[in-house]
């Protein structure tokens, strides 16, 4: 295979406060076996040689699990392979002579810090409001004491591999993060240990991502189309009706307080 | 003049760290939250220090250079973590385990603190577990188990490929709960840049916030680093791009020394490099050895051949002609070298010829296309998606990479590195793998001292510092001025240079240099090429790098550039380490040290870890050794034939 002359239009942004705008890029000699970070890096040398400044992007695994990678590639967050990574995306896919556009994730809740790297700390924020189980270091029981059904485990691995890259968020033309949230809360609830704060774990969450500044689900389901790890529709619909009763639980525990009041 | 006191406890092996937890002094409960930590790192061994150490009711501040905690390096972990829980009743221990890891690591690590490393293992299965880890079960309930190389047990825990991403994120969960409740101030896409360290004691540190490029200064009681390894010193590794040597190299030039910087661990199954353009190296998990059989031609003119027209008489299946008792299943530095010598003879595959078969056809032969793709599925489609190539129908290719880092930060038996109140944990300490790790055992270190042995050890130092609030050091005061004036001076070279070359250029061919010279093989006249080298490309370097964009902002160059400066310092140590380690060991092979090809120690002379210490700049580094007793575990030499 020979190698690859691309046109690139790419979102460069100073910073945060600054407007971005797209600039259009030359790329000459990628080899079809390089990643589209390895792309990416081949421009910014290029770019270095000039004295331009190079392109910033997210990055540090390369191996599709931090989830550090992002890219709108062509309007398709990491590029639309099914089940790919922007940085486990290859060149080979591309032709000579393409031309790519290359922007951050555009996401209300996810502001640009510069070019194509965009803060995604409220991710972390609903965590913290809720996406763990209370269990200090050193009161664990035997780890075999609470059996777990091979089917239940398996079921909580497939939400827990979430890798919190945001695809979803920007997929999303509402900017919501339910895939998001309910992977985690999935995780959790398909699992005995997660089943004491099941209720409040909902609620705080949901609260959190609603405080965060995502958008609602309006049901397009881009999200799953989009996400790198093939998580599925159904962690949500799981969310929604342990929400609806919490909802109900805690509508119920304060007409009980009003009561005794 | 650096003091080397290892403090082991007394008493027999298995009662050490009982011993020693009782002599700990204890922190007033109600006095522990007027106590300051700094954790540096928030991978399995900061994050599990970080929160653990805020449940106690510790006020930490934890750092990371990431966007969020969650992404450390220890999140690519793939195969598993060991525990001696013995629940495949096969005969494993702590005993076995301690016994295993020490002859694994070639008789160079602690003994002591390989045995605790043992016993807290299975608490961390437990604690893993109820934190919602969705660990790999049987149809009954119980957990599952797999075998790793180097033990005749099953006593791997997993989640599916994902072990590493699974642990971290109960870790990562514990620390959110943490932030939450206001327990742990978290410092994400922060560096730190420099150690500060006041009347002999560490007392904070200095950082950059990666976006401002505000300078900032952090004082504490106590500064804890747990910041990866350093195996990104040779340019091409199966590390994450971040991973770097800045935390724990800036800390050694503070008065920390440097425990066995040579001891580097190469894992013989990586995708193969594909062209110059190449950023990183995959790994492909040790368990395919079960299945896939090592191969190249026996002769150099087949090698351009499709390896269909290469007939069974013309294969060699080298590592079962050498090692019949293990054959694909050799320890990782054996294969690692048998593969490098079948393509120094010319015999490698693929591009370059740096590459050798790792065939499935066998396999699928006898246990049909459908089991092996159960077993192995997602592994192939990642080799897939990497080269194109589908490994059903061609054999892999794959080549040695650089890997882990055994040495590290030397530790006592507490954690604590020879700067009082500086403690080091996980991949960066000199670690209890001694010159090799086994496979799923560095998970398990990482998070056994940030569970299980720092809140004691941290909790020991801080009740004997005097008063609390005559501890903490002002992060107004001159140690941290001068501190920043450093960081900040070094920051404006970096920027003041204005060469012609890129920094990834440099980065590349130290690379190569440490490749080719202190790598699978080293000679002492190889290490002396790269003693001559390194410090010329360094000068070079300062002279002619060029680092764009501005100081005080965003920019990804300039973080890039002081961590390649300080591979560019740091490489030279782990030459020199290289060049007096007159023996091979586990990872560290001197080609004038062997018998029929294998490694041979001499344990007369080297039975023992070297610790650098910092001289002052332009100085020769002073070599110190702790030696190393083995009472438990008979010194011994590993064979695989
Ligand atoms: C591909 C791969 C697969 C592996 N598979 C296994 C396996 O199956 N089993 C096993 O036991 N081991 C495995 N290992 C090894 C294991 O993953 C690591 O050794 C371990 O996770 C290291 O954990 P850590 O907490 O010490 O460091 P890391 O997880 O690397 O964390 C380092 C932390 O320090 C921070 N940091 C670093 N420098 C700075 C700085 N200057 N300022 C601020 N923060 C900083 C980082 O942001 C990060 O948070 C594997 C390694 C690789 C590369
Ligand atoms: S860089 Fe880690 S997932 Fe892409």
């Amino acid at each position: 295979m020979s190698d690859l002359n691309l046109t690139l239009h790419v979102w460069r942004q100073r910073n945060a406060k600054s407007p971005g705008k797209m600039v259009t890029y030359k790329v000459t000699g990628v080899s079809t076996h390089a990643s589209f970070l390895e792309m990416l890096d081949i421009l910014n040398e290029q770019l270095t040689a000039k004295g331009e400044e190079p392109i910033a992007f997210d990055h540090d695994c390369r191996e599709g699990i931090c989830g550090m990678c992002s890219l709108m590639i062509n309007g398709r967050p990491h590029g639309g392979q099914r089940a790919t990574t922007t940085c486990q995306l290859h060149m080979r896919h591309f032709k000579n002579g393409d031309e790519i556009w290359i922007e951050p994730w555009r996401a209300e809740a996810f502001p640009v810090i510069k070019d194509l790297c965009v803060d995604r700390t409220p991710f972390d924020r609903v965590i913290a409001a809720g996406g763990f189980i209370t269990a200090n270091c050193g009161s664990a029981p035997d780890a075999n004491d609470i059996l777990i059904p091979k089917e239940s485990a398996d079921d909580s691995m497939d939400a827990a591999a979430c890798i919190a890259c945001g695809a979803c968020v920007a997929a999303c033309p509402n900017g919501s993060a339910m895939l998001f949230v309910a992977a985690k809360l999935a995780h959790l609830h398909r699992l005995p240990q997660g089943q004491p704060e099941r209720m409040h774990r909902t609620q705080a969450m949901v609260t959190a991502m609603d405080a965060a500044g995502f958008g609602n689900c309006s049901n397009h389901y881009e999200c799953e189309a989009a996400c790198p790890k093939d998580i599925k529709r159904d962690v949500m619909a799981l969310m929604n009706r342990d929400y609806a009763k919490a909802a109900l639980a805690s509508r119920d525990r304060e007409t009980k307080s009003d009561g005794s009041g | 003049m650096l003091k080397l006191d290892a403090r082991v406890p007394g008493g027999p092996i298995e009662q050490k760290w009982a011993n020693a937890r009782f002599e700990m002094k204890l922190v007033n409960p109600a006095n522990k939250r007027k106590y300051k930590v700094i954790v540096v790192g928030s991978g399995l061994a900061g994050g599990a220090a970080a929160a653990t150490l805020a449940e106690l009711g510790y006020d930490v501040a934890c750092f990371c250079f990431q966007d969020s905690p969650r992404r450390a390096h220890s999140i690519a972990a793939q195969g598993g973590i060991n525990a001696a829980k013995n629940y495949q009743n096969d005969g494993d221990s702590v005993h076995r385990l301690f016994y295993d890891t020490v002859k694994g690591g070639d008789f160079r690590a602690r003994e002591a603190n390989v045995h605790r490393l043992a016993e807290v293992s299975v608490d961390i299965i437990d604690q893993c577990a109820a934190m919602g880890v969705p660990f790999a079960r049987e149809y009954g309930g119980t957990l599952a188990n797999r075998s790793f190389g180097g033990a005749q047990v099953s006593r791997t825990f997993y989640a599916r490929g994902q072990t590493g991403q699974q642990l971290l994120l109960g870790v990562y969960s514990a620390l959110e709960r943490q932030i939450g409740a206001g327990k742990v101030t978290m410092f994400s896409r922060t560096e730190m840049l420099d150690l500060v360290v006041d009347n002999g004691r560490a007392v904070g540190i200095v950082a950059r916030d990666l976006v401002t490029g505000a300078i900032t200064s952090h004082a504490a009681h106590a500064v804890v680093l747990a910041t990866g390894g350093y195996g990104n010193v040779y340019y091409l590794s199966t590390n994450a791009k971040g991973c770097n040597v800045t935390a724990t190299y800036r800390a050694y030039k503070r008065g920390a020394g440097f425990g066995n910087p040579c001891f580097t661990q190469i894992h013989p199954t990586c995708i193969p490099v594909s062209g110059d353009f190449q950023s990183k190296l995959t790994l492909m998990s040790e368990s395919l050895r079960n299945d896939g059989r090592v191969w190249v031609p026996k002769s150099k003119t087949d090698t351009a051949k499709h390896p269909d027209q290469i007939a069974e008489d013309a294969r060699d299946y080298y590592l079962e002609r050498k090692y019949p008792a293990f054959g694909n299943l050799s320890p990782r530095d054996i294969a690692s070298r048998a593969a490098k010598e079948v393509c120094d003879e010319g015999r490698g595959v693929g591009p370059g010829g740096r590459g050798v078969y790792l065939d499935f056809r066998d396999a699928i032969a006898r246990d049909t296309e459908e089991r092996i793709r159960e077993r192995y599925g997602n592994l192939f489609d990642m080799y897939e998606r990497i080269t194109g190539e589908n490994p059903y129908r061609l054999p892999m290719r794959i080549y040695p990479a650089v890997h882990y880092t055994m040495g590290g930060l030397w530790v006592d038996y507490q954690l604590q590195t020879t700067i009082p109140g500086l403690f080091c944990l996980g991949e960066a300490n000199f670690s209890d793998h001694g010159a090799n790790r086994l496979g799923a055992s560095a998970l398990m270190q990482g998070l056994a001292d940030g569970y299980f042995i720092i809140p004691y050890t941290l909790g020991d130092y801080l009740a004997r510092l005097a008063g609390v609030n005559s501890a903490i050091a002002s992060p107004t005061s001159s140690a941290f001025a001068a501190s920043e004036d450093l960081v900040r001076a070094r920051l404006d070279r970096l920027m003041n240079v204005r060469g012609s070359r890129s920094i990834d250029s440099f980065h590349k061919e130290l690379g190569h240099i440490m490749w080719e010279h202190c790598g699978m093989a080293r000679s002492a006249e190889s290490l002396k090429t790269a003693l001559e080298a390194i410090p010329k490309l360094r000068e070079e370097f300062w002279r002619d790098v060029t680092v764009l964009g501005d100081r005080d902002s965003f920019n990804q160059s300039l973080e890039k550039a002081g961590r390649v400066a300080d591979f560019l310092e740091f490489a030279e140590l782990m030459c020199k380490d290289a060049l007096i380690r007159e023996e091979s060991c586990g990872g560290h092979f001197r080609v004038e040290h062997q018998i029929d090809g294998e490694a041979k120690r001499d344990d007369d002379r080297f039975c023992h870890a070297a610790v650098w210490e910092y001289a002052g700049e332009g100085k020769e580094p002073v070599r110190h050794v702790e030696p190393l007793a083995f009472e438990n575990v008979k010194l011994a030499t590993r064979s695989y034939k």
